[in-house]
């Protein structure tokens, strides 16, 4: 069955010019992402991965080939792809309702609509009851459902996670990977997901691209066949683990 | 040799409370010489309030914290601490970093400095001895600061979560280093972590917590010897267990 | 009971243990002492405090002063705010205004309002005008740089999350850039109302009849030394309430910010 390609990274390259001269972030990549897939980029610290997020979300210009979501050329940023930061970025002057219904709100959606579609993605989250708390009142992990919800509710066609759980302790991630995977598994958005922790790519993705250093591109390529929901100690998902750890450049 | 020996440190009937919430529920354990002993339980479960009265920022409201049989006191005992957040000194060189606390416990120059390069030589720094830790790598510069808490010896080492941003390789790594500096010292650990995975690769003994009010809920023997394989069967199994016994969701 | 001892109340005892002891110490230095003869005891300028409610002082009550002295910051005080949150937003918002007016309200930021009474009553005469300017001039750099600066430091991140939810440029300025710089201009105001009320008494050093300035000047033109502590204490009562109003007002407008806590 032919799947349909919702976002297509042609020949992507971008480079910044710095004082020292051009400096070459990302070179001839290629990334082809099917709708309703969960694409995990994989690659060691700094090594141009959020760069690569940053130009599908339209922050910052190709320097080099062209990308498309959708069929559209990406030039500036735009409410079809919904972006998932890792410092949260939730508007901190506005209540769990007031984020969350913050895309619909911009884009004139009528209050009773948007208060109903808010609420129903404040409850995928698991956030009910909290409505009316402001974000400073929550938890790092609460946080994090916030602005999951907040791109949810803005019905995007793609969705774009730089690190969400980066920040997170260890036990609050394992639980917001499990979250993430059964809202995931609800609510069905291709996704591209930024991460360099191996345990978590292997958990959420359906394919993980590995990638290179700085300039980076795609090193190797997994389709991870695992049922969902997964479980960490499973020696098949061990053996992903430390297979695709062998294959990471890793910076000393 | 029957007698049975002091253990190095005792906790009696330790008990924290703030105004009226109870935080620590009256926590008896003891830690023998040299044991590594990893301290795992739920997020927010007051590891962070236990670890801070063992350093005295925290009065007890009960209960006596004893390491060789005396009160706890930072300032008369050798404590040393490795936090995540725990960095270099940037204006000193890797050399200097180690002996920094040696140089503060007034040990003799010729002494710490034989003693630093012994330990940048357990952790593989010995050539970047000059350099200041801006100009080397992240996973260098948590060699260094493992390698200066060991430096001087420490009657006690605390460690909260040291490793807990970093990548699972990078990890493995470091923790092989600390597993080796624990071996070479016999120095006694103290490890909390959130990652139980890494609480069974380094740990003798993993003490779980409950939620609060926080409570011993059991001490597990680790009876797998070093160095440890993550993939093999009993390891995982009591991965799993460990894991059970603290999931809180 | 307990709760009480619990850090508010303890702070609340601290203080008033600290305050009288103060009262004590200044009793015991000028009761019968030399110091005495030139600073008159806590004990007589309260009184003279009290009773200045109900007997005026020169022909007006105190409470007369201190509305006049209220009205005269007020009102230069609410038309910097206006001002120095307008210029501050757009200056934050316009680059090229920014470079050409940010020197010059640097410039005028640290010369003391004082220093501008001779030009002040050159320009404005003697009339209330001349007073307004001086306060004008205490807190209008004050409000106009806190804004400007709180424009400049809007969180990058969630300006980018707010265009990827699709959010106009004036929507941007509306519900991201204006919200987040309201802790800073509330800074600003704080740091403002303290720094005009504390220019009354140069304001009203320019001929005036009235004012809790006016009571120190006129005590001191008269050697009337408990006139000059009472107009001492009637500044810092009030300028207590000010600052303990604007703080209140930051509570209830900034509950999301860790500074409303």
């Amino acid at each position: 069955m032919e799947q349909k390609i919702l976002i297509n990274c042609d020949h992507v390259s971008k480079t910044f010019d710095t004082p020292e001269g051009v400096c070459s972030v990302i070179e001839d990549l290629d990334i082809k992402v099917r709708e309703n897939e969960f694409l995990v980029l994989f690659g060691p610290g700094q090594c141009g991965k959020s760069t690569i997020l940053n130009t599908i979300a339209g922050f910052e210009p190709v320097t080099g080939g062209e990308i498309t979501v959708n069929g559209d050329k990406v030039t500036k940023p735009g409410p079809e792809r919904g972006m998932v930061f890792q410092t949260t970025a939730l508007f901190p002057w506005l209540k769990v309702m007031g984020n969350v219904e913050y895309g619909p709100r911009m884009r004139g959606v009528p209050k009773k609509e948007r208060r109903e579609r808010a609420q129903r993605y404040i409850e995928l989250v698991g956030l009910q009851g909290f409505e009316n708390s402001y974000p400073i009142k929550l938890s790092g992990g609460m946080k994090q459902r916030v602005g999951i919800a907040r791109a949810y509710c803005n019905e995007p066609l793609v969705m774009l996670m730089d690190e969400p759980f980066g920040h997170l302790d260890a036990q609050t991630r394992y639980l917001m990977q499990e979250e993430l995977t059964r809202i995931w598994q609800q609510e069905k958005r291709t996704v591209i997901f930024v991460t360099n922790n191996i345990e978590e790519a292997v958990y959420l993705a359906d394919r993980i691209l590995v990638l290179r250093n700085c300039p980076t591109s795609v090193k190797a390529e997994y389709e991870i066949n695992l049922p969902r929901p997964r479980s960490y100690t499973d020696p098949e998902f061990l053996r992903l683990r430390r297979e695709i750890n062998d294959v990471v450049d890793h910076t000393l | 040799m029957q007698e049975k020996k002091q253990a190095k440190v005792q906790v009696q009937n330790l008990t924290k409370k703030f105004g009226d919430l109870l935080v620590l529920d009256n926590l008896n354990f003891e830690v023998q010489e040299g044991e590594f002993l990893c301290i795992v339980g739920p997020t927010g479960c007051g590891k962070t309030t236990f670890l801070n009265t063992l350093t005295k920022l925290y009065v007890p409201t009960a209960g006596e914290i004893l390491v060789n049989g005396i009160p706890v006191d930072p300032k008369k005992q050798n404590i040393s601490y490795i936090f995540q957040e725990y960095s270099a000194y940037p204006w000193l060189t890797v050399k200097e970093n180690v002996m920094w606390g040696l140089k503060i416990k007034k040990v003799p120059l010729k002494e710490a400095e034989e003693s630093a390069m012994e330990m940048l030589d357990i952790v593989g720094l010995t050539k970047f001895q000059d350099y200041y830790p801006g100009q080397i790598s992240v996973s260098m510069l948590q060699r260094v600061v493992i390698a200066r808490a060991f430096a001087t010896r420490p009657e006690l080492l605390l460690m909260d979560e040291p490793y807990g941003q970093l990548d699972i390789d990078l990890r493995f790594r470091l923790e092989d280093e600390l597993l080796k500096l624990w071996e070479r010292t016999k120095t006694t650990v103290l490890f909390i972590t959130h990652n139980i995975e890494e609480a069974v690769y380094l740990g003798q003994n993993i003490m779980v917590l409950t939620n609060k009010p926080t409570s011993i809920k059991t001490v597990i023997q680790n009876p797998l010897p070093l160095p440890r394989d993550v993939m093999a069967q009993d390891f995982v199994e009591l991965r799993e267990h460990v894991t059970e016994l603290i999931k809180w969701w | 009971m307990a709760t009480f001892w619990n850090k508010n109340g303890r702070k609340f005892a601290y203080g008033a243990c600290g305050l009288l002891l103060f009262g004590l110490i200044w009793f015991l230095a000028t009761n019968g002492t030399e110091l005495g003869k030139i600073l008159p005891d806590p004990v007589t300028v309260l009184r003279k405090f009290f009773v200045s409610f109900a007997e005026p002082i020169g022909t007006k009550t105190m409470v007369f002063h201190i509305l006049t002295s209220l009205r005269r910051m007020l009102l230069p005080y609410l038309v910097a705010c206006a001002a120095g949150i307008l210029l501050g937003v757009v200056m934050g918002w316009y680059k090229p205004l920014e470079a050409i007016v940010k020197p010059y309200i640097e410039l005028i930021r640290p010369i003391p309002p004082i220093a501008w009474i001779p030009l002040s009553i050159a320009w404005f005469g003697f009339a209330e005008m001349s007073k307004y300017f001086l306060i004008f001039l205490a807190c209008f750099p004050t409000i106009t740089i806190n804004t400007y600066s709180g424009v400049r430091s809007v969180d990058e991140t969630i300006v980018r999350a707010a265009k990827m939810l699709g959010a106009r440029d004036s929507q941007l300025f509306t519900t991201i850039v204006m919200p987040s710089t309201v802790p800073y201009i509330f800074a600003g105001l704080q740091v403002a109302i303290g720094s005009s009320w504390a220019t009354i008494v140069a304001a009203e050093m320019i001929r005036s009849s009235e004012g809790v300035g006016w009571l120190i000047i006129s005590g001191q033109e008269t050697s009337n030394m408990p006139q000059v502590l009472v107009g001492i204490v009637a500044i810092a009562l009030t300028g207590l309430v000010l600052v303990s109003f604007m703080r209140l007002l930051e509570t209830k407008l900034c509950a999301w910010n860790e500074r409303g806590q």
